[in-house]
């Protein structure tokens, strides 16, 4: 891995030596380059609200619609069906824009570029969520419910204190790949003009007319952030299971 | 107490369960007394777990009636509630919860549904664990202990909510024989407190020890019923002979 992330800078960089490249844009040591990377790297705030705000919001909403899948009730399995088949089939940038233009107008409700953004993201991954979720609760052994129902546990205590424990340790590595996947197609609000990772080097761009060193730099960054968010999935992942074998 | 003798813990009347075409239960009835030790054999398919599933309702019944305890099994609610906090289950699985402690596993019942603080709950899962013999195991995780030990946390486990009633599914079926005596050995030395039992195994050595009452099941019914000393040495029924003849043989 580490490797393969000299190579990638050792291509990405060393043409840079040439007259054909500019990477003063982008050059710490002189006071314009420092301002533009600082321009750049402020993205991050945004982008990390953005993704981690929607990722908790769709993981409880993945829950709350996975919950009825798993019920005896046809109508309630049903709900869920329909849930996750129509959110599902939209396109992410189209629910953005839809949530962005739409919304507000339907319901009379102001709806910032951010909240958009969560929504539509938070939406569009409940899905997903959801599916994870069922899976897991359906993974667990039908023993596990009836012990708990001869120790007199109610549905709610059953959930929260058995079934879902076990559960989530094992979707922790699909709910690690959501989140990864949730902090890349955050990029796509900055269509809405959500000043995250993209927009500013859009907006770089737009003003420096150097659009390979800049968005060089936005891979760059995706990468790092990326890299790093994985390496703590794996922690956690890790941490969770060692309780389980002592 | 006194009372309690005369009292009779489980009724069932009339039992019919069915899975799709297979009937599972047909037209059951058997009595319990408070502090009565039932042990129920039969070949497999014969309904024997089937009936004990069903008083504390992890089998729906679909006709007949079930009264545990005074308390009229219903389809749902707070009867089934009640009633479960008065039936414990040993299952051939275990069915340990394999995320907490041994402890953990002892205590969430009492402190979810009896409402006991986690003091009160782990001072009793101890007196528990040293019933069973293992109470140096309780900050353990259940994959660290063999099956037999196991088995004997959700001994304790059941235990813990006190009950009245002690439902055992086949609790020595899935163990190795090296660890089924001690296992037996937890199950006699509870047939001695007086709590009301229903064992469905095959360990005739142990039935003939602590039952009051045998049954005998086959395809769905109750073939026969007897004190131990009469169903062993002259049972009424041909099936249950051969059965017994089988059984013993080894």
């Amino acid at each position: 891995m580490k490797k393969l992330i000299i190579l990638f800078l050792a291509v990405a960089f060393l043409p840079g030596c040439s007259d054909d490249w500019g990477w003063y844009v982008v050059n710490p040591y002189n006071r314009s380059g420092l301002i533009n990377l600082k321009f750049l790297l402020s993205g991050y705030y945004f982008t990390l609200l953005l993704s981690f705000t929607s990722i908790l919001i769709s993981v409880v909403v993945g829950l709350l619609v996975a919950l009825p899948g798993l019920s005896k009730n046809p109508w309630l399995r049903n709900f869920n069906r329909v849930y996750v088949e129509v959110v599902r089939s939209v396109p992410i940038l189209v629910l953005i824009l839809w949530v962005y233009y739409g919304l507000p107008p339907i319901t009379g409700l102001d709806v910032t570029v951010f909240w958009a953004g969560v929504i539509a993201l938070a939406l569009s991954d409940s899905a997903f969520q959801a599916e994870i979720f069922r899976g897991g609760i359906q993974s667990i052994d039908k023993g596990q419910y009836e012990a708990s129902h001869s120790v007199s546990l109610n549905y709610r205590d059953t959930m929260r204190f058995v079934i879902l424990p076990q559960a989530i340790r094992r979707i922790l590595p699909a709910l690690g790949n959501q989140l990864v996947y949730m902090l890349k197609m955050s990029s796509l609000v900055s269509i809405i003009g959500m000043q995250e990772l993209t927009r500013k080097a859009n907006e770089l761009v737009v003003t420096e007319y150097r659009p390979l060193e800049i968005y060089t730099v936005l891979v760059l960054e995706y990468l790092v952030l990326i890299l790093v968010v994985s390496a703590g999935v794996r922690w956690l992942e890790r941490r969770l299971q060692s309780d389980e074998r002592g | 107490m006194a009372q309690a003798v005369i009292n009779e813990d489980i009724q069932i009347k009339n039992v019919f369960k069915r899975f799709g075409d297979f009937e599972a239960l047909k037209d059951v009835s058997l009595s319990v007394k408070a502090g009565e030790r039932v042990v129920i054999c039969g070949p497999s398919g014969s309904g024997k777990s089937t009936l004990i599933r069903c008083i504390n309702g992890l089998e729906r019944h679909e006709s007949g009636s079930i009264i545990v305890d005074g308390i009229t099994l219903a389809e749902r609610g707070a009867s089934l509630q009640q009633i479960r906090s008065r039936v414990g289950m040993v299952f051939q699985q275990f069915n340990l919860f394999p995320h907490l402690t041994v402890l953990d596993n002892i205590t969430l019942g009492p402190i979810r549904s009896k409402k006991l603080s986690r003091v009160q709950a782990n001072k009793l899962a101890m007196t528990y664990l040293e019933r069973v013999k293992i109470p140096e195991q309780a900050q353990k995780y259940p994959r660290q202990l063999s099956g037999g030990q196991q088995q004997r946390v959700a001994i304790a486990r059941s235990l813990c909510m006190e009950p009245k009633i002690l439902l055992f599914d086949e609790p020595t079926s899935a163990l190795d024989p090296e660890m089924i005596s001690e296992v037996l050995d937890v199950m006699i030395g509870l047939a001695e407190t007086g709590i009301t039992m229903i064992c469905v195994t095959h360990e005739m050595g142990f039935a003939r020890r602590v039952a009051d009452k045998m049954v005998f099941m086959d395809e769905g019914k109750i073939v026969e019923m007897a004190p131990p000393s009469k169903f062993f040495d002259a049972p009424n029924t041909q099936r249950c002979k051969n059965f017994l003849k089988q059984i013993l043989q080894h």
